[in-house]
């Protein structure tokens, strides 16, 4: 019974945290058709940021945080505007090269800046404890990853179905040539998405920093999981992923616990049945 | 991609007759290889182990260049089919028997037949998909692997097996020339047979179903079952590295059947420049020296080279820089 | 002496569209049959369904007699129906005279064939090269197929269905695109096809299905509206109505 619960939340959070890692990479699939494999380099530049200033610079955590993830986005629409819109056109293989490039280059930077070493972020007292539910008690961390992975997809559901740029980003989804002919600025909703994307990823690697280690490799080395979900919950579906997330962070996490000398077969095992189920994504048809 | 030039134009020498398209003689690239290659064994007799190396994994790469290049199926889990050749041929030599040619077929049916069982079921899907689901195959390969210890030894490796003089009479010596010109041979053939397998009706479909596929099936063309076909030979000829490798390193270990090593050898076909056969083996040189000179000094400098490396062929690529040239000082086409 | 080509009471939805209702109609050997409409009333949607790129929800189709309805798109083919696109759908960077082998290759069966260099089938060579001229297209030989002028690339579609030898035919708008000054190839080559064809063709030009067909079958919101010869169309009220408008 311990086992089950622990599984549960340990699972639930680790979901929480490829999800919002990932629903940046689904939107961007999904919107502008574009592999970007250096997503993972967003979460690990946004991690690096936050722990960086906190240690370096002094900063509080509640000041790092926010200020990481805006660096984050920073980078990401400076990437976006100048180099990346240029492939959106290209073959899916050149995509995917190019990115695999980016993030090599990402990785020798943030190894000359920081060293290879594992950078770790510092919780604050209220977060660091444990929270007492009467039956059980809980990392605080964990009911922290598991909330905001929650009020992410609840804000990105709203923003998508009641704002005018939510609007915009759906009509562009669907065809991009109309809704320029309509009035849409494209570019500012292709600019502005990917920021977005970046920003999620930056705060899912400062999230995750305890599930997934900090170092200069990060940003290969999860990227694959990121991928997985992606697939399987549908390109730009973010209900896709929340669910696809949720799902294989339980799979993963309870193989860890009760099978671990089988090492991620479940997992992939898992994603290949769920993608041959359904080859477009959880939520489509 | 890049065009192929093998298929292209080439204009016959009588002026009156207009051009016709003719194939490269398939003999050609594999004998420049051989020459080359046995130049480099004679010229640098305390290199042989690199150039082992560099053999081998041209051969690795030239069955991905079937698969990605030719059939146009991108890949991320190529690693799988090298993988099982080097771990059944060493199973093999530590288990049956230590004959090296034997041990070098089985890894050839291995890898053929893991590309054969993943390729019938990879093969229903397309694109983004197809491209994750080869992930999901390799690493479900990886797993098992990790899992059967008994066979594969895990974390540790698989070794202790020797491997017997080739062909009864040439023992594979500690300088590595008997392994060098034994993995020289099996490229230069491999090389000659895919050369024909390219030039061929069966090449000419899978590019077809590459460049069209909407094309082909209105020709009337099985195009499932084409591809199965490719991906199976693709399999084989990465078992045969694969085999190589565990022979002539007498170990096998988990990386070579990992995610890392999958993305290596597309960056390698990449850089040569993929569909063309002898690119592979440009790709696999260019890399494997830069690698080894760059990574002696800091693995993460490597990471700037080869990350720039790559952004650069996607932006400018050798075939579009030399289209350009020859349009420039060429005239009008 | 039985029809080519019969199709029965074909019937297609796409979710809550009905793109397809109840068509059917025979096509016999020499038969130039014209398939017109208004936009969006179904014919190519109806061609994908015949040629086997689409599947019916109802209905049947049959090939010299032989219900094809369960098979696919291949196995059509090799039995003697093929098709050209609207949209032109070529392998771009293939020299042309080796696009056209390679149907032929398809046609032979030698498709799975892979020990012989292409250049070692001098007959299959020799037949692409004919095919080519009389097309007026063996100069191109050696030429990238995305090199061609657009009206040029059209030909090397027809040229692609009619190296199969088929008994079918199936043009989807084989004019479209092209400029009106660079048509005159087309035409002849269209004037030019085997007697012995069944030729169905997707046309909106009615100059050129009133010079060509000596049937015409009339399409709208998915359903036939008329069925005649060209003369019968020409009179028929409920054509002129829906389609013809002013004075054919």
């Amino acid at each position: 019974m311990n086992i089950l619960f622990n599984i549960a939340v340990d699972g639930l959070a680790y979901g929480m945290v490829l999800f919002v890692i990932a629903v940046g990479l689904s939107l961007t699939l999904g919107l502008m058709r574009f592999v970007n494999l250096s997503h993972g380099a967003f979460a690990m530049v946004g991690g690096y940021c936050a722990a960086l200033l906190m240690r370096e610079a002094q900063w509080s955590f509640w000041l790092a945080v926010p200020a990481a993830v805006a660096a984050t986005a920073a980078l990401g629409a400076v990437l976006e505007a100048s180099v990346l819109r240029h492939l959106y056109r290209r073959k899916e293989l050149e995509q995917v090269l190019f990115t695999i490039g980016l993030s090599f280059v990402l990785i020798a930077a943030t190894n000359a800046l920081a060293g290879p070493q594992v950078q770790l972020i510092p919780l604050p007292p209220m977060l660091a404890g444990s929270v007492d539910l009467g039956w059980r008690t809980l990392p605080a961390q964990r009911l922290l990853v598991i909330g905001a992975g929650l009020g992410i997809a609840a804000l990105a559901a709203w923003v998508v179905a009641r704002t005018r740029f939510g609007i915009w980003l759906r009509a562009a989804v669907d065809h991009d040539g109309t809704a320029s002919s309509l009035g849409i600025p494209i570019r500012v909703v292709q600019c502005a998405s990917f920021a977005a994307g970046a920003a999620l990823a930056g705060l899912g690697g400062i999230l995750g920093a305890e599930l997934m280690p900090l170092e200069p490799y990060y940003a290969l080395k999860y990227l694959v999981l990121v991928l997985v979900v992606v697939s399987v919950g549908g390109m730009g579906s973010i209900a896709g992923s929340l669910v696809a997330a949720v799902a294989l962070g339980l799979i993963e996490t309870a193989s860890k616990y009760l099978a671990s000398d089988w090492g991620s077969l479940f997992f992939f095992l898992a994603m290949a049945l769920l993608l041959a189920w359904r080859p477009n994504g959880l939520l489509k048809r | 991609m890049n065009t192929p030039t093998v298929l292209t134009a080439r204009a016959t020498p009588r002026s009156e007759a207009p051009a016709q398209p003719r194939c490269a003689p398939p003999w050609r690239a594999p004998a420049i290889v051989l020459a080359a290659g046995a130049l480099a064994c004679l010229l640098l007799p305390d290199q042989l182990g690199l150039l082992t190396r560099i053999f081998i994994a041209a051969l690795l790469v030239l069955s991905l260049d079937l698969v990605v290049g030719i059939a146009g199926l991108a890949t991320l889990g190529h690693a799988a089919l090298f993988g099982v050749g080097a771990y059944a041929a060493g199973i093999f030599a530590l288990k049956v028997m230590p004959d090296p040619l034997l041990g070098l077929a089985v890894g050839v049916a291995a890898g053929a037949a893991l590309a054969l069982a993943s390729g019938a079921f990879l093969l229903r899907y397309q694109g983004f998909t197809f491209l994750m689901l080869t992930v999901a195959v390799a690493q479900i390969v990886l797993s098992l692997a990790q899992k059967a210890r008994d066979w594969t030894g895990a974390d540790d490796g698989l070794s202790g097996f020797a491997v017997a003089p080739l062909l009864g009479r040439f023992a594979f010596d500690l300088e590595g020339r008997v392994a060098a010109w034994y993995a020289l041979a099996v490229l230069v053939l491999a090389l000659y047979l895919l050369s024909r397998l390219m030039n061929s009706p069966f090449g000419l479909a899978v590019r077809g179903i590459h460049e069209n596929r909407a094309r082909m099936a209105a020709l009337g063309t099985p195009i499932y079952g084409r591809l199965l076909a490719m991906y199976t030979v693709a399999g084989a000829v990465a078992g045969a590295a694969g085999a190589l490798s565990a022979q002539t390193n007498a170990v096998v270990g988990l990386d070579s059947l990992s995610f890392a090593l999958s993305a290596e050898v597309l960056v390698m076909l990449i850089l040569g420049g993929a569909g063309r056969l002898y690119g592979a083996v440009i790709g696999t040189v260019v890399f494997t020296l830069l690698h080894h000179t760059a990574a002696s000094i800091n693995p993460y400098h490597w990471l700037f080279v080869v990350g720039f490396l790559l952004m650069s062929v996607v932006l400018l690529p050798p075939a579009r820089v030399a289209a350009f040239l020859r349009r420039r000082l060429g005239g009008p086409r | 002496m039985s029809p080519l080509l019969q199709v029965e009471a074909l019937d297609k939805r796409f979710g809550g569209l009905h793109v397809t209702r109840g068509v059917s109609f025979q096509l016999a050997a020499g038969d130039r049959l014209a398939l017109i409409g208004p936009n969006g009333a179904g014919k190519t949607t109806l061609v994908n369904q015949i040629s086997g790129v689409l599947r019916s929800d109802a209905g049947r189709i049959r090939l010299c007699g032989e219900d094809v309805t369960g098979l696919g798109q291949a196995r059509r083919v090799r039995m003697g129906l093929a098709r050209t696109f609207q949209i032109t759908t070529l392998a771009p960077h293939l020299p042309v005279q080796r696009q056209i082998e390679m149907a032929l290759f398809e046609r032979q069966g030698l498709g799975a064939y892979a020990w012989r260099s292409v250049d070692d089938y001098p007959q299959l060579r020799d037949e692409a090269r004919v095919l080519l001229a009389r097309f007026g297209l063996l100069g191109h030989a050696a030429t990238a197929t995305q090199d061609l002028a657009y009206g040029e690339q059209r030909l090397i579609e027809m040229a692609l269905a009619l190296a199969l030898r088929p008994k079918v035919l199936l043009l989807d708008e084989p004019m479209a695109g092209v400029p009106k000054g660079d048509g005159a190839r087309l035409l002849s080559a269209l004037d030019a096809l085997p007697k012995e064809l069944g030729v169905l063709i997707i046309e909106h030009d009615m100059d050129l299905v009133f010079r060509l067909a000596n049937r015409i079958v009339v399409l709208a919101e998915g359903a036939v509206l008329a069925n005649g010869t060209p003369e019968q169309i020409r009179r028929d009220p409920k054509v002129r109505a829906a389609y013809l408008g002013h004075s054919a």
